[in-house]
């Protein structure tokens, strides 16, 4: 092991280089650009063997990672924001198709206005694709997710594209230390990439003609069969890499304090990781608070929701909303307790166009759900003006 | 699509005795219907030809008239 | 070489989906006797996705991978790159698409992948319509043709896509036509022997969309060389060559034919007939083929 001291970006893009794609095709867009410069100057001095497609666009991004995953080989590419809305359909296409593609999406926010910060609508709106995606929430889980997806996606029982989601500028760009393996452990646990299927002129198929609708709706059954699967699989990967490697930053959702909470913050990525310090000096004032932080949020993990919605009181922060309705993971946690008619679930909408949610908020947004004073929905920060 | 044939309305039929085995129905032929016999000449697949009638009209010597289905020769 | 040379062995199977008279098959059959079958195919959107057929069936023998509409040159980029980096760069890759793949919704991918050097063939067999979607117009469909989007008949010009090719300095782009089996053959063959980007440009006049009768297409598309609105080229590593009755044209050696004599037989310009001759608009025809040639040989013509 060796210690990496690197941005969120350089991290992620170390670790996919270590995963040995063949190919990478790739847009620039900020604030992933420092990820895919990292993989351009690996290739250039050497170090990332395989061939880099410079793109010239996002949507062509997605269809080069399907063309050459569709020929058999290892695949990434990375992107955010108005990149990752661009190549919507074909992400639907590389799922459909069931191809292992592999990419980091920095979470950024959508325009116009035209803003580079974080919030989570993008990866959100992408939730319906059959895409795996995962929210890290430091630069060693980045490293250590960008590998174990390649595992995930590449399962067998799986053969599902996976995103792994970084906050913008809050990950992408902040160095923190991450504990590097060596190569050889890296090649060790992947393996040697073997495709669920491939274009082959010793056995030629036509793959995606037309489908009647009998055969399609089986299509998609298989998708929802895998992403359950997945369910099962993820924990096992990240107990596997705790024993290999050392760390574990939760399998579907990052615990912590939670055994004996009465109250529950649910949250993803950045404002999970601040909600930890929120925790602590709540806990300190004598709160019996926890956070369970999602690290999956497809497949969403509907059983230990609904084990923390019996358990407690449920605080769900969103970077994101769902306009016309409410954040998703508020909607989703909601639903995933229909059956247990006494959860209590309070939602806040923080942080969306990149406004700073630290820990001194967290703490507020649950002391406001101590003392009574909630609402179905409450938009954090708004009163406070620009 | 199954067997193709069944969409004809018009028969190509095929004069070996005018044939000069250019070869020019086998390469038209957008079905692939027309096979290359081993002495060069040609016979049709009627399986599957859709009857477009290009074989017959590309014919330079009128080898390939078209008939139409269930009108004798 | 003659049509006697051309491999018999189909990699097209019989019993598509195809119209009868459909020259998008009659140019697979021969693309891919050019081509055999260390080959594979990107299609995105058209009507050959179509005249595979329905799972669990297939028309083709050769591995094709299906693509959205606007994404076939930047599939073809992938699968070339994962063919390449795998050690297998001796499989062909092509894409084959329509003129809606190519000169509009495609054209951003395919602009990128000739820049790219991507080691590729990119075959558009141009109906001149969005065909598979029922005849709308396209950035090929020529001027006054009806189309289900031009109703009184298409009021611009078509994009000289062939020429937008020749800006991107690849090492090979061709213009040629369904009715001229010798010269794809021939066209095709070159393409596979030189290593980067080529493109092929296939005229397929199309009996639904132009509105003829089914056993005319191999016609259509000579009359339309003959009257020049379409020419037989290649262009080899910035070199120019037109072929056939292009080349006479191009020379001078022959006048070409009307370009009334070949839309005189396609319902799609009828209205420019019946019930009386729009005069001013064949004018406008004839002029602009005439001043196109003239073009062609200013740019073109060897001194």
């Amino acid at each position: 092991m060796t210690i990496m001291i690197d941005t969120g970006n350089r991290i992620a893009a170390k670790a996919a280089v270590m995963a040995k794609p063949d190919v990478v095709a790739a847009y620039p867009i900020t604030p992933q650009t420092t990820l895919v410069e990292a993989i351009a100057e690996y290739y250039a001095n050497g170090e990332f063997g395989g061939e880099y497609i410079c793109v010239e666009s996002e949507h062509s991004a997605m269809s080069a990672c399907i063309g050459a995953s569709a020929a058999g080989s290892r695949t990434f590419t990375a992107t955010s924001s108005h990149g990752l809305l661009l190549m919507h359909e074909m992400l639907h296409w590389a799922a459909l198709a069931r191809l292992p593609v592999v990419m980091c999406n920095i979470n950024r926010v959508i325009g116009p206005g035209w803003n580079i910060w974080v919030d989570e609508n993008d990866s959100i709106s992408q939730r319906d694709t059959g895409w795996i995606q995962l929210y890290c929430s430091s630069n060693q889980e980045i490293f250590d997710t960008v590998i174990q997806a390649f595992k995930i996606a590449e399962d067998p029982r799986i053969v599902l594209p996976v995103m792994i989601n970084l906050n913008a500028f809050i990950l992408s760009h902040t160095s923190m230390p991450a504990q590097i393996p060596e190569q050889k452990a890296v090649d060790d646990y992947l393996g040697k990439y073997v495709p669920a299927w491939k274009l082959d002129v010793e056995n030629p198929v036509t793959f995606g003609n037309i489908i009647g609708p009998d055969s399609y709706i089986k299509v998609r059954y298989a998708m929802q069969e895998a992403q359950l699967q997945a369910k099962q699989l993820i924990p096992q990967v990240a107990k596997d890499w705790e024993k290999r490697f050392g760390f574990f930053h939760g399998d579907l959702i990052e615990y912590a304090e939670c055994e004996d909470a009465d109250t529950i913050v649910l949250a993803m990525g950045a404002i999970g990781a601040e909600s930890k310090l929120a925790i602590s000096e709540l806990r300190r004032q004598g709160h019996h608070v926890g956070l369970a932080r999602v690290r999956v949020f497809r497949p969403f993990p509907t059983e230990a929701i609904v084990a923390l919605g019996k358990q407690a009181q449920l605080i769900v922060i969103d970077r994101n909303i769902s306009v016309g309705n409410e954040g998703a993971l508020f909607t989703e946690t909601k639903a995933a307790l229909m059956g247990v008619p006494d959860a209590t679930i309070h939602g806040y909408i923080a942080g969306l166009g990149g406004k700073d949610v630290t820990y001194h908020d967290i703490e507020s947004m649950v002391q406001h759900v101590q003392k009574g004073k909630t609402a179905p929905q409450v938009w954090y920060g708004l009163e406070e003006g620009r | 699509m199954g067997k193709t044939g069944s969409w004809r309305v018009f028969k190509p039929i095929l004069d070996k005795n005018k044939c000069v085995k250019c070869l020019r129905c086998w390469i038209f032929c957008p079905e692939g219907s027309i096979k290359r016999e081993p002495d060069g000449s040609v016979s049709i697949d009627y399986e599957y030809c859709k009857g477009c009638g290009i074989c017959a009209k590309e014919c330079t010597v009128k080898a390939i008239v078209m008939q139409r289905e269930g009108e004798s020769e | 070489m003659a049509i006697k040379d051309i491999p018999v062995e189909e990699c097209i199977l019989q019993g598509s989906a195809a119209c009868p008279g459909c020259p998008a098959t009659m140019g697979l059959r021969l693309v891919l006797k050019a081509l055999g079958r260390k080959t594979i195919m990107v299609v995105p959107a058209c009507c050959t996705a179509v005249i595979e057929s329905l799972y669990p069936n297939t028309s083709f023998e050769v591995p094709v991978m299906n693509i959205a509409f606007e994404a076939a040159a930047a599939g073809a980029s992938g699968v070339e790159a994962a063919l390449r980096k795998q050690g297998k760069g001796d499989i062909t890759v092509v894409a084959w698409a329509g003129d809606g793949g190519t000169y509009d919704i495609g054209l951003q991918a395919l602009s990128g992948a000739f820049e790219r050097g991507t080691n590729f063939i990119y075959i558009c067999y141009n109906n001149q319509i969005y065909s598979n979607t029922g005849i709308q117009r396209s950035g090929a469909t020529p001027y006054a043709a009806w189309t289900t989007t031009t109703v009184g008949g298409k009021a611009e010009f078509r994009k000289e896509m062939g020429e937008i090719v020749l800006a991107h300095h690849i090492p090979y782009a061709a213009q040629t036509c369904i009715s001229y089996p010798e010269d794809i053959y021939a066209k095709v063959l070159k393409a596979k022997s030189l290593k980067g980007p080529k493109y092929i440009e296939i005229l397929a006049p199309c009996p639904p969309g132009w509105r003829f009768s089914m056993d005319s297409t191999v016609e259509m598309g000579r009359l339309a060389v003959d009257s020049g609105a379409w020419a037989l080229w290649e262009c080899e590593n910035d070199v120019m060559t037109f072929n056939g009755k292009s080349k006479l044209l191009l020379e001078g050696k022959v006048a070409r034919k009307p370009v009334e004599d070949w839309i005189k037989h396609q319902g799609r310009f009828s209205h420019l007939f019946k019930p009386t001759r729009d005069e001013e608009k064949l004018r406008v025809i004839e002029d602009h083929v005439d001043r196109t040639w003239e073009r062609y040989r200013g740019l073109y013509l060897k001194k």
